[in-house]
């Protein structure tokens, strides 16, 4: 269904609450296709919270999602379609520890794509030399570093030949050292032309990849604009501060 | 203080720590005689320890009677022998003249034979079970075979062999079929239950699954066999009254079922929610979610309270007793009311608690090697 002009995720008017906690409000997105997008702000501010929305972990409670031209509803045979179309990888890797680096990527292929074991093996093997740890295959998610870990992560979504890819926080929960290896994996995912949606702190990764910055508080979209715009010349006294206490944390 | 270049010289690597702090010798020090109190308390302990052991040794060994003669009179074994060590040493005689009906109960004796088998069968499926190899789809055919197999030999009426009414049945056969059959049907059941009480989003299910634990766990097992066994067929039809072993047999799994389930169910609580939804957004479906990733995991977890559970089950299936099943605990009590015999019920029991301690105890072992197994390949 999807064509040049047709935004691949478009969010309209989203608003949801945790509780009486208004964590999303009437926030307006869209995402073109081929489109990098980094979402940022302070701690509590729902950013998180709207890239899981996105595909649904999180259901919104008023407005409308459509990923890829379909509106996300309780019809969970159209969101399992959504879902297996939309890549994500989390805060925690969330690899599954029973199972080995192979078949955490083979497993979803074979099982909701229906793909012969021996293609969806070659498949991994391919994007977890693209990933540059091939060589992990067999060890169990246990075995590996932090960084080695959340590359497997990436590699298991892309296994699904995903639309989009989601980042959400991917590496916050990584020892320092770690995180280069896991920005220059994305970073040379974005090269290759996916459309991805990342929250993330790292603004050197932000400035390198971005098309757009949105800089979320508070549950509202408060400002939006290319790095440069939104680092040089930031125009609210909100991103202004978010801003100088991210700068001076570097 | 003069000045000085400080230069390192590399400590020479050991491949033991000392003796006196590792060793045999250092090990008691600590934990058996580490002060005055404690080392009184180990010399107390194994006073009465070795006083104990060589006081079983000689009653079950050194002056206990193995057999009988058999009085020319009657035809009937004489166990006068055994009266005479009554106190002193263990009468295993008793155990030589009834290890046939203890084990089979009373199963016609020519055709024990069969049960025997059974039996065999039973302990062939449970070691093939256990072997991770075999932990194939093609186990559940074996399962169906071997179980076919044993009701084939068991009923009889078939091939030649001669029929053999249920109530005729016995001993140890029916303690494995009751626990096997009991355990292997509640638990599919349980992880279904378990599932269905965390199914936030079908109220209805969840609803059903809760009545049915609760209910079912808040009575004893014993009055769910009573209701079984004595109320249930006053609600049947006259004529349709299916046989008592079966109605016992569906009293087992209904109760194991449950606390299956609620061990199940503290499994899934327990796995980290990023697995619920790493699979989520994998676009697997909810029983491919489950299957694949959930359960696996949380079955992991569980399985020191299910191997718990299990063995609990298999020891509890000795109630139907009470109801009049046949089982290894009856076969045993039947057999010392043989008036020749009746003083050495002691020597019997303690036959009928080694078999039951043989089961459980491989259950156990069998439990510990899986999780070490299992703890190797998930190292988090």
């Amino acid at each position: 269904m999807s064509n040049g002009t047709q935004p691949a995720i478009q969010l309209d008017k989203v608003n949801k609450w945790f509780g009486q906690l208004h964590v999303l409000r009437d926030v307006s997105l869209e995402v073109a296709t081929g489109e990098k997008v980094v979402v940022c702000g302070p701690s509590g501010s729902g950013k998180s919270t709207l890239i899981r929305c996105i595909n649904r972990l999180e259901v919104h409670q008023e407005g409308r999602i459509l990923v890829d031209g379909t509106e996300l509803t309780d019809d969970t045979r159209a969101l399992d379609t959504i879902r297996s179309e939309v890549g994500m990888v989390f805060q925690s890797f969330n690899l599954f520890p029973h199972l080995t680096i192979l078949e955490n990527c083979t497993l979803a292929p074979i099982w909701v794509r229906k793909m012969p074991k021996a293609e969806a093996e070659a498949l991994a093997m391919e994007f977890l030399t693209r990933v540059k740890i091939p060589e992990q295959a067999k060890k169990y998610p246990g075995q590996l570093s932090g960084g080695q870990q959340q590359r497997v992560a990436i590699a298991r979504a892309l296994c699904m030949r995903p639309k989009i890819m989601l980042f959400d926080e991917p590496t916050s929960a990584l020892d320092p050292e770690m995180i280069k290896e896991v920005l220059d994996t994305m970073i040379e995912l974005a090269d290759s032309g996916m459309t991805m949606v990342c929250v993330t702190h790292e603004m050197g990764f932000a400035r390198q990849v971005a098309d757009r910055v949105v800089f979320m508080d508070r549950g509202e979209v408060v400002e939006s604009g290319t790095p440069t715009e939104m680092f040089e010349t930031p125009q609210t006294d909100r991103l202004k501060l978010f801003l100088s206490q991210i700068l001076r944390g570097h | 203080m003069s000045t000085t270049t400080t230069t390192h010289t590399p400590v020479p690597e050991r491949s033991q720590p000392p003796l006196l702090v590792a060793g045999p010798i250092a090990w008691m020090r600590a934990n058996l005689f580490s002060s005055v109190w404690s080392s009184l308390v180990t010399l107390a302990l194994a006073y009465f320890l070795i006083k104990f052991t060589v006081g079983l040794i000689d009653w079950a060994f050194l002056k206990s009677v193995w057999t009988v003669p058999t009085d020319p009179a009657t035809g009937k074994l004489n166990p006068d022998a055994c009266r005479q060590a009554k106190g002193e040493g263990a009468c295993w005689a008793v155990i030589w003249d009834k290890y046939r009906f203890i084990l089979f109960g009373r199963y016609p004796f020519d055709e024990q034979w069969r049960a025997a088998i059974v039996l065999v069968l039973f302990l062939g499926l449970f070691i093939v079970s256990a072997m991770r190899r075999f932990w194939r789809p093609v186990l559940a055919l074996i399962w169906v075979a071997v179980l076919t197999a044993i009701f084939t030999l068991m009923w009889g009426g078939v091939f030649g062999l001669r029929y053999v009414a249920q109530d005729e049945w016995g001993g140890l056969p029916i303690t494995l079929i009751l626990s096997t059959f009991g355990l292997a049907c509640a638990f599919p059941i349980a992880v279904l239950v378990a599932l269905g009480r965390r199914a936030t989003n079908l109220p209805a299910v969840k609803l059903i699954c809760v009545i049915y634990i609760e209910v079912i766990r808040g009575v004893p097992l014993i009055s769910l066999l009573f209701m079984a066994s004595v109320m249930f067929p006053l609600f049947m039809p006259v004529g349709l009254n299916p046989d008592k072993l079966l109605r016992a047999q569906i009293a087992i799994i209904l109760f194991a079922a449950v606390y299956l389930a609620e061990v199940i169910r503290g499994g899934l609580q327990a796995l980290p929610k990023g697995q619920y939804e790493a699979a989520d957004a994998l676009g697997l479906s909810y029983w491919k979610k489950m299957g694949l990733i959930i359960l696996p995991q949380a079955l992991r977890l569980v399985i020191p309270p299910l191997v718990n559970t299990f063995i609990g089950f298999f020891k509890d299936t000795s109630l139907v007793l009470i109801i009049g099943i046949f089982d290894l605990l009856t076969s045993g009590k039947v057999a010392v009311a043989d008036p020749i015999w009746q003083a050495f019920s002691t020597e019997v029991y303690i036959m009928l608690g080694l078999i039951y301690f043989c089961f459980c105890f491989s259950m156990a072992r069998y439990s510990q090697s899986l999780e070490r197994e299992f703890s190797k390949s998930v190292r988090r």
